[in-house]
């Protein structure tokens, strides 16, 4: 039997609610047992995707934002969706440094830093239905196990 | 936003935590203590920040922006590794400096 476990969540898109995002994921990856780095990367990246959402996929309305987690052996999945406005061109908006709201001093580096912190990154959207992001990582990677000899 | 202000010297001690919700309080009040004593050096203190996302890489490109106008400079102390690796893989340790302490 493998071993798995989903959760999820919906919140609204507020500001406030990027701190709480990246927290619950963090707190439903720990029982992976994983770094502080790979803690770290996770949270950046959900942070970046939620905060996308926000601003760009719900131009800063109030609407729901739905991430997904599963668990599967060593392997955490992740998907952050919102009903938002959609992106044209995904690949355009996944060049670094690239950004719509310039005015807004968005550093552009949204998707470089999920891409960068997580194993595989995959964007679908459709404009005016909305925008996936799905992120994988498998914790614990070139990492060896040490067990101690029973007595 | 915790600042201090030193003649032209601005030192901003970020949060614990910056990301977009924090960074645009941080950017607000930043341009108007730049503005008002004509700042030409700041300094970001990072020694509580344990978490920063792009929003903050945002806001330290942003303040560059406006102090390399006037020829300044844009500093950032007390980073720990993982505030390091974030800085260098955005690059912006090609606009600011991080200041490293003497090891003791």
């Amino acid at each position: 039997m493998k071993h798995t476990n989903e959760m999820e969540i919906i919140f609204d898109s507020c500001s406030e609610n990027e701190g709480f995002a990246r927290v619950s994921v963090a707190a439903f990856l720990t029982q992976l047992n994983p770094t502080v780095e790979e803690v770290a990367d996770v949270k950046t990246a959900v942070s970046e995707a939620v905060t996308n959402a926000v601003i760009h996929g719900y131009e800063n309305e109030i609407h729901k934002i739905q991430i997904h987690c599963r668990i599967e052996e060593k392997t955490i999945t992740i998907e952050v969706t919102d009903q938002g406005v959609g992106i044209p061109n995904v690949q355009e908006a996944m060049t670094p440094m690239y950004t719509t709201k310039p005015q807004l001093e968005r550093s552009g580096m949204g998707f470089s830093f999920m891409e960068a912190f997580m194993d595989k990154l995959k964007v679908s959207s459709k404009p005016g239905k909305g925008t996936k992001v799905w992120m994988q990582k498998t914790i614990g990677k070139g990492r060896e196990e040490w067990t101690t000899q029973s007595l | 936003m915790r600042y201090q202000v030193q003649e032209n010297c601005l030192t901003i001690y970020l949060p614990k935590e910056v990301d977009h919700h924090n960074a645009e309080e941080i950017r607000r009040n930043a341009d108007i203590v730049i503005d008002k004593n004509h700042i030409k050096y700041i300094i970001f203190d990072f020694l509580d920040t344990d978490f920063m996302d792009s929003s903050g890489i945002g806001v330290i490109m942003g303040r560059y922006k406006i102090i390399k106008l006037i020829g300044g400079e844009v500093w950032a102390v007390h980073t720990n590794s993982r505030m390091k690796k974030i800085l260098k893989m955005s690059g912006v340790t090609k606009l600011i400096q991080i200041y490293e302490e003497d090891e003791l």
